[in-house]
């Protein structure tokens, strides 16, 4: 039974077990699912195994209970960024209008569905020209739109209402946040860093060394001598080292943000430095970047096993990277070029890491995330990202 | 078995409101004999559940706290060597030096495995141990006993306890350990849920400040840039703080005002932002 619903669980891509199928027959043959609403529950639990999977799985819940259309990805998210774009008109009509390059007039004459069908016909036009483009109109930016918004002109009403079958539930889609496109939360960062250990034993001697204890008592003849060990702690030394100047780290200072206070929380030993754009003679561990510089050189001193985190978009003109004196900064010369600094930075440090807040689809379209790239291994600032940065920096050799 | 167990119904407990969903997840585990895995965040009521099954089903409660340090054994039995030795070289104990199992005690999924009658089993917080923990537990779960190693002698458990297993975590634990786990998410629960849970913790309290109360509450968790959210047991204990403060009216909520505000930030940074948005909403 229900096989079919099991491959199109699968074929969306919701890591369904051949196991857990059988369970969920023999759930069915045991009596104690008798509706629908039972059975959504039930092959949910049984089934499912992340929250992140529940939206995928109330689609096609819905699919195959209701036919209701499986849409493809883009189409849903163009979907949502025509709502947004409502939203946007409702705010500011004017805006959006010399933002379309339509008279407002023309669009404020549409019905609520004609003007999505409209922003949602413009979109497909645009797709290419403005992806990643500005906040409402590209495809990666965070749609405003919630899910218990309200959209005049008849269009759906969210909120959770008791009492719905369970089609209704999965139509809603409730668990649309959770899904894996969600953004990263400081929860999850602080779940992804948590792995990055390093356990040495220090402390007091406190605890018992069994073997130890035996062998000594034999050699006393038997008269008990307890040996005591120092129990293992972590002892993991991190340096972080932010981008936080220019425009162009404003959108993720929220992101940066988040990480800084969760290494913060979690490394005992957690030195911070700032830079602007890329690494020159001094590193600041003042965020104004003024008083207190750190000479790059200097970095030998500390412990080459440190784990050495670079933060930033690595997004600049390449003569900032390649020329001596490349700064910005005009009080900054120096007769080394960035990329030199950077080179030193990576044969001293055997776990040094690029993080960037952008996404990986975006590096390859800026000449200077290339030639970092070259030097560090970089990584996306989301949860997979973080993970694979964790993989790295636990590697031994 | 199978029709012994399906007799047993979880319907809720006297203090714990139950999402209907949620009750029929919770039988279903139990009904397929699998570990029941709860996630969410924190304060949606994950330990709650496990003492609501155990008060509901008349059983005992085992509480396994799992921590980061901790190995399954630890878990399983602790084998005592250091009385054991003690007792060799002073032997004025009345326990049989030379027989091991003397010094053999259980630990929290041994109890529940050898206590006479069904348990529910509430393993805590599973997400601080690590992987190879969480995996080698479900094999023992799963088979519903172990062995002890010093003594070779197999634990079978003797009632198949009620597994409830929580995880704060917003990460995916092993693939196998989800595998043999049945699976649920705990949302935060929605303004009229929230009604029906404090109305069930005070059951006398006044129309007027259950609305103003909730209101207010659902507003400070909306405030940007907080940590650590109020949750379910900051709003009861609030709502605790405001009953017991003689000189509290149900009007200042509606102007905006929030007294006690550090019964629901604990964080002092949490506090101060919290702080600052109030005395900015404020009328």
């Amino acid at each position: 039974m229900f096989t079919e619903f099991f491959y199109t669980l699968r074929k969306v891509g919701v890591p369904v077990t051949p196991t857990s199928f059988l369970r969920l027959q023999k759930a069915l043959s045991l009596g104690i699912i008798n509706s629908v609403e039972d059975f959504y529950t039930a092959a949910r639990s049984i089934l499912v195994k992340s929250e992140r999977y529940f939206d995928l799985y109330d689609q096609v819940f819905a699919h195959h209970f209701k036919g209701v259309e499986l849409k493809d990805p883009t189409e849903v998210e163009l979907t949502e960024v025509a709502r947004a774009m409502l939203e946007e008109w409702l705010k500011d009509p004017e805006g959006l209008a010399q933002a379309l390059g339509v008279d407002e007039k023309e669009i404020s004459k549409l019905s609520p569905e004609e003007l999505i069908q409209y922003f949602l016909d413009r979109l497909k036009e645009q797709t290419e020209a403005h992806h990643g483009g500005s906040k409402w109109i590209g495809t990666h930016g965070t749609s405003p739109v919630g899910h218990s918004g309200y959209h005049p002109g008849g269009m759906r009403v969210g909120g959770a209402s008791r009492n719905k079958s369970a089609v209704k539930v999965a139509l809603d889609r409730r668990y649309k946040d959770y899904s894996q496109e969600g953004p990263l939360t400081p929860g999850q960062m602080g779940e992804a860093l948590k792995r990055l250990r390093h356990m040495v034993p220090v402390g007091p001697k406190d605890q018992v060394n069994i073997d130890k204890t035996i062998y000594q008592t034999m050699k006393n003849a038997g008269e008990i001598e307890i040996v005591f060990d120092r129990s293992l702690k972590d002892r993991l030394k991190v340096v972080l080292a932010i981008d936080n100047g220019g425009w162009s780290m404003d959108p993720y200072i929220e992101m940066v943000q988040t990480l800084f206070n969760y290494s913060r929380a979690q490394f005992k030993d957690l030195k911070t430095f700032f830079f602007h754009n890329t690494i020159y003679d001094n590193l600041w561990e003042d965020p104004p970047r003024r008083y207190k510089p750190f000479p790059v050189n200097d970095l030998v001193r500390l412990d080459p096993e440190t784990r050495f985190i670079i933060l930033g978009d690595a997004s600049m003109a390449p003569y900032e990277l390649m020329a001596t004196d490349g700064s910005i900064h005009i009080e900054e010369r120096t007769n080394k070029p960035s990329y030199e600094r950077l080179k030193f930075i990576s044969a001293t440090f055997r776990y040094a890491l690029w993080i960037n807040p952008k996404l990986e689809i975006e590096w390859p379209y800026t000449r200077t995330v290339q030639m970092i790239r070259d030097i560090f291994p970089m990584y996306e600032l989301t949860l997979d990202g973080l993970e694979k940065a964790v993989k790295f920096m636990m590697t031994k050799n | 078995m199978h029709d012994e167990n399906s007799l047993i119904k979880f319907t809720g407990a006297s203090k714990y409101v139950l999402d209907e969903e949620l009750a029929k997840i919770v039988n279903i585990s139990m009904a397929l004999e699998m570990p029941l895995l709860l996630k969410g965040e924190p304060g949606t009521g994950k330990t709650m559940l496990a003492y609501a099954i155990a008060e509901a089903l008349d059983m005992p409660l085992i509480v396994l706290n799992v921590k980061s340090s901790m190995k399954l054994v630890d878990a399983l039995y602790q084998y005592d060597t250091l009385t054991r030795l003690n007792d060799s070289r002073f032997g004025d104990s009345k326990r049989d030096v030379s027989n091991i199992e003397d010094y053999i005690r259980m630990g929290k999924i041994g109890q529940s495995f050898v206590s006479d009658i069904r348990v529910v089993l509430l393993i805590d917080e599973i997400d601080k141990a690590d992987t190879d923990f969480q995996d080698d537990m479900l094999d023992v779960l799963d088979q519903m006993s172990f062995d002890i190693i010093e003594i070779d002698k197999t634990v079978k458990a003797r009632n198949r306890p009620v597994v409830v297993i929580t995880s704060n975590a917003k990460k995916d634990l092993s693939d196998p350990f989800l595998g043999r786990c049945n699976f649920h998410h705990i949302a935060f629960p929605d303004p009229d849920m929230m009604r029906n849970i404090v109305s069930v913790h005070f059951p006398e309290i006044s129309r007027d400040l259950l609305e103003n109360s909730i209101r207010a509450f659902y507003r400070l968790r909306d405030f940007r840039g907080v940590e650590k959210k109020p949750a379910t047991r900051e709003l009861i204990n609030w709502i605790r703080a405001l009953k017991a403060d003689p000189d509290f009216k149900v009007k200042d909520l509606t102007k905006g005002e929030v007294p006690y505000l550090g019964v629901l930030f604990k964080k002092s940074p949490d506090y101060t932002v919290a702080q600052a948005a109030v005395s900015r909403s404020r009328l």
